[in-house]
């Protein structure tokens, strides 16, 4: 059997992958109009934050045909072929339409200058328009055009919305609720103009029909969608009145031998515009056409916004016979439940402010109340919902509760990654990512937070302990919160949470114990045992003659040097004993530690930027440079890495950075999380066209709040992604846990008490007293070390590893 | 503060290794005995012990670099290279008891560590 499917949005891939997935033996050929394969469009906003396209793409399932960026333009349902604007004609048995829906435009004197806000190019035309305005202005105030107003909003525009109706989110809340949640867009600095429609728009200006003049330069349209129903009326297919390809509960049209899915479908008379509801129609059309019986029942319409850090949803019916609403205006509360008349079937909700009831609830619409509408409403979250076993999950992908608790107890998932890819529960929306967390935990999966045998503690709690109750060594706090004498892990953890409070040497005292064994010798460990040794050549720059005193250094202790990827030189091959000697040589050239042994800040890398580069817009290197000097020495949960570039080419790699800064024409841009290693991350982009001054700042809280919160090696890869770049803004640029100027203060002292520990050690006769290969023979080097020569320089002798 | 294995003191040769209070608690120090690399260990409670100094899965001399402490009521160190850890006591892997390392007694003569490794 040969299917053709015309579209490649999500809806189209999940039939396709479903068709794949199942065994289908036919081919398939897809043809999309968009330049690339079906990508997730729910998440489309992340691409003006830093998501890069490929990231969003879903890879195509193999022995599946695509043609892309051609569009159908004929059906012939005769002769059984479609033909395309390019002229290619290809013949089909069965044809699915998945063509989706285009945003509405309303038709208003210059409406063809504005944009829509539905595919990759369109954002990209956004971008590439906001450089040069100031205002901007979405049309539009549901779910989307809120979307996009926090879209415009991140790309520094100041935003407003103009809705129609009377409130925002008509269609999801109602008026009491909308209320609240225009208080908190408002509060995000947004205006909002409702009740009142569009007259025209001129060139830099957009004038309602209440004589309103706001200027703007750019002008974006999110005023409902229309399905792209063009082909199947040319085809004389049976389409609804207000638009729809009409199909039967098998997902089929008036011609049998062509489906229509997705949101261009008009199914048991409804168009539904969310994205559950078309997978679910496009995994029907897949068992029909792999010849089952599968029927699309409906499907629910809950709804969650996504941003704006406003916790905005609804589910079931938005009507009943009997509401009870719960509200508080000081913190911005409105929760409304909709139940039967005799109160004990919950019919649907609306949340704003707090959405604990979405997750909690929802799966529990058309079903009896485990408790007075009331309680659910002000107990907030104390009410334990018991779910059974057939109560939806994810909606987005069609999970139960069962097959959540099957994932558990059958195929042995312990944490929420791992039942996200078992079940695909919260892949999608992420809405019921915590409900997934509680089911795990009504199964008894105890996440253990425990550091190690020797304390119940997770690193972040350990080090709010030493903070707030000023312990400053391991012996206190492992005789007051833990037991035993600690270990490889816990020790070195400690170590860590010690240097970044207290700043003292990391080899004073006790401390001197706890340090693996690369910070007991300020220098990295390499297979043979010797140590290798890098100063720091701050952001990649260094004078002739430093290069020249490096040179010597290696050549008079016979080490060997290699480049590293940081932009510095490593010295390789030091025996415990010559370490001193050769930091020594080093410091009285000017060097200092490079740290490069320690969970610590290790480089901060430049392109050659604006001095000397015909491209740079910005002192690379001086940025750079300032940047490694304030944070060398730094003492953090895993090694940090920093870039600068320049200018938009991105010649320093800074996206493959722990914090990556790229130069713009009027400021930088930070990007933060990224890493390359063993699960390569982009970096995302977390403010935009900052002052110097407001980039220092912002790094330093972002630091100062990783190593405060991140678990023990958690890179900020993996610790942005727990947290969510969302909250991270939240925190480290609104304050909203009025942190900052605490993390300011503590960045503050890290800088004032900065010392080179190098130099500190070689000024402490007690500390180099460690500096030997054998304590009854500190003269004797160790005999066990011997190199070989390659490529003129030295090697270690492999030594043979044989057991016991 | 002294601590004695194997066959009677008495018997056997002890070779001083360094002043006691040289050692820093809960962390090795490597000596040279007889051509024998040894790694001491002074526990936090000021027990002593001495160990091989190879790291046998490694092959390297660098037991003494590594982080000593307990496991239950073990005292252990961890190979510095890829954290192994090792009982001070038997010298027995326990992350795999087939690997061990060689122990050897110590004790305290005058303030000075002694070491036996015949
Ligand atoms: C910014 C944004 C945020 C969203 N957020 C959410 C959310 O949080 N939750 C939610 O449930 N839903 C959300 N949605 C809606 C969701 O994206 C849609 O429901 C989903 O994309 C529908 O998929 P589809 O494949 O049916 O249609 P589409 O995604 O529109 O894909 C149809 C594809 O077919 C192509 N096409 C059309 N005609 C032809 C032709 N003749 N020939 C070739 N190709 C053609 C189109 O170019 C398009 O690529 C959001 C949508 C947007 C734009």
């Amino acid at each position: 059997m040969n299917v053709v499917v015309v579209g490649y949005g999500p809806t189209a891939h999940r039939l396709v992958e479903t068709l794949a997935a199942k065994g289908f033996t036919g081919s398939i050929t897809v043809i999309g109009e968009e330049p690339r394969p079906a990508y997730d469009r729910v998440a489309l906003t992340s691409y003006l934050s830093g998501t890069g396209a490929e990231a969003l793409t879903y890879p195509v399932p193999g022995g599946i045909a695509t043609r892309l960026a051609d569009r159908v333009t004929a059906v012939d349902r005769e002769g059984r072929t479609v033909t395309t604007r390019s002229g290619h004609v290809q013949p089909y048995d069965v044809l699915v339409l998945a063509t989706g829906s285009a945003p509405f435009v309303p038709p208003v004197p210059g409406a063809e200058g504005a944009f829509v806000y539905r595919t990759i190019e369109d954002l990209d035309a956004i971008r590439d328009a906001s450089r040069e305005a100031e205002a901007g202005v979405v049309v539009g105030g549901g779910l989307l055009g809120l979307e996009a107003a926090d879209a415009l909003r991140g790309l520094g525009l100041a935003t407003h919305v103009v809705e129609m109706a009377g409130r925002l989110m008509p269609r999801q809340v109602d008026e009491g609720g909308g209320a609240v949640l225009r208080k908190h867009v408002e509060g995000l600095g947004i205006t909002v103009h409702t009740g009142v429609g569009l007259d025209r728009l001129e060139d830099g200006r957009v004038l309602l029909a209440d004589g309103t003049a706001i200027e703007a330069g750019v002008v974006v349209f999110s005023a409902g969608v229309r399905p792209r129903d063009e082909l199947a009326r040319q085809a004389g297919l049976e389409v609804g009145a207000r638009g729809g390809v009409a199909v039967d509960e098998g997902m089929r049209t008036s011609d049998p031998s062509i489906y229509a899915v997705g949101e261009c479908a008009l199914a048991g008379g409804v168009v539904y515009g969310l994205v559950a509801p078309c997978n679910a129609m496009a995994e029907v059309a897949a068992d029909r056409i792999l010849g089952g019986r599968a029927v699309f029942a409906g499907a629910d319409q809950s709804a969650k916004l996504k941003l704006l850090g406003v916790d905005v949803a609804s589910f079931g019916e938005l009507s009943g016979a009997l509401d009870v609403t719960y509200m508080d205006p000081v913190s911005g509360v409105y929760k409304k439940l909709f139940v039967s008349d005799d109160a004990r079937t919950l019919l649907g909700g609306i949340c704003v402010g707090d959405a604990t009831p979405y997750a909690t609830l929802r799966p529990l619409v058309g079903r009896e109340l485990p408790a007075a509408p009331g309680d659910l409403l002000f107990a907030g979250t104390s009410v334990t919902v018991e779910l059974p076993d057939d109560a939806p999950v994810c909606t987005c992908n069609n999970v139960t509760r069962g097959q959540v608790r099957a994932a558990v107890a059958e195929h042995g998932c312990t944490d929420v990654a791992a039942v996200k890819k078992c079940t695909r529960a919260g892949t999608t929306c992420g809405s019921c990512v915590p409900a997934l967390a509680s089911i795990l935990a009504s199964e008894g999966v105890v996440q253990s937070k425990a550091l190690c045998e020797h304390f119940d503690h997770s690193r972040p709690e350990l080090f709010d302990i030493a903070r707030v109750r000023g312990i400053s060594t391991f012996s206190r706090l492992i005789a007051e919160h833990g037991r035993g004498r600690g270990c490889d892990i816990c020790k070195p953890v400690v170590a860590s949470i010690l240097a970044s409070l207290n700043n003292g040497h990391v080899l004073e005292g006790e401390r001197a114990a706890l340090q693996d064994t690369n910070d007991h010798f300020l220098a990295n460990i390499q297979k043979n045992g010797t140590y290798s040794v890098v100063p720091r050549i701050p952001g990649g720059e260094i004078t002739p003659e430093k290069l020249i005193v490096i040179g010597e250094v290696a050549r008079d202790f016979g080490l060997y040097t290699k480049i590293t990827g940081g932009q510095r030189i490593d010295l390789f091959g030091a025996r415990v004993e010559q370490l001193p000697d050769i930091w020594k040589r080093l410091v009285e050239a000017g060097f200092e530690s490079g740290h490069a042994y320690g969970k610590a800040l290790r480089t901060v890398k430049s392109c050659v930027g604006s001095a000397w580069c015909r491209y740079g817009v910005q002192d690379s290197v001086g940025m750079a440079i300032a940047l490694e000097m304030r944070y060398r020495g730094l003492r953090s949960p895993h090694k940090l890495k920093s870039a600068v570039s320049g200018c938009a080419r991105e010649c320093a790699e800074a996206r493959s950075k722990d914090f990556g800064i790229i130069a713009t024409e009027t400021g930088w841009n930070l990007y933060v999380g990224g890493n390359g290693g063993f699960t390569p991350r982009h970096a995302d982009l977390l403010a935009n066209d900052l002052s110097d001054e407001e980039l220092v700042r912002a790094i330093d809280r972002f630091l100062m709040f990783y190593i405060r919160t991140a678990d023990r090696l958690q890179r900020t890869s993996a610790w942005v992604e727990s947290i969510g770049l969302d909250y991270l803004r939240e925190v480290i640029l609104r304050d909203s846990l009025g942190i900052c100027a605490d993390l300011d203060a503590a960045m503050a002292r890290h800088v004032a008490t900065y010392f080179d520990e190098w130099r500190a050690t070689l000024d402490d006769p007690e500390k180099l007293r460690r500096f030997v290969s054998f304590v009854n023979a500190p003269g004797i080097p160790d005999p066990s070390i011997v190199f070989e020569t390659e490529r003129g320089q030295i090697k270690p002798v492999l030594v043979e590893v044989g057991r016991s | 503060m002294t601590a004695v294995q194997g066959i009677a003191a008495g018997t056997r040769t002890w070779i001083p290794i360094c002043p006691y209070t040289d050692l820093i608690p809960e962390r090795g120090a490597a000596a040279l005995v007889r051509g024998r690399q040894v790694a001491v260990f002074r526990t936090h409670d000021d027990r002593l012990f001495a160990v091989g100094n190879r790291d046998p899965f490694s092959g390297a001399h660098v037991m003494s670099r590594g982080i000593a402490g307990t496991r239950g009521e073990e005292p252990v160190v961890a190979a510095p290279m890829h954290k192994q850890t090792f009982s001070l006591i038997t010298g027995v892997c326990l992350d795999d008891p087939t690997t061990a390392l060689p122990t050897y007694p110590t004790r305290v003569t005058n303030g000075t560590v002694e070491v036996s490794v015949e």
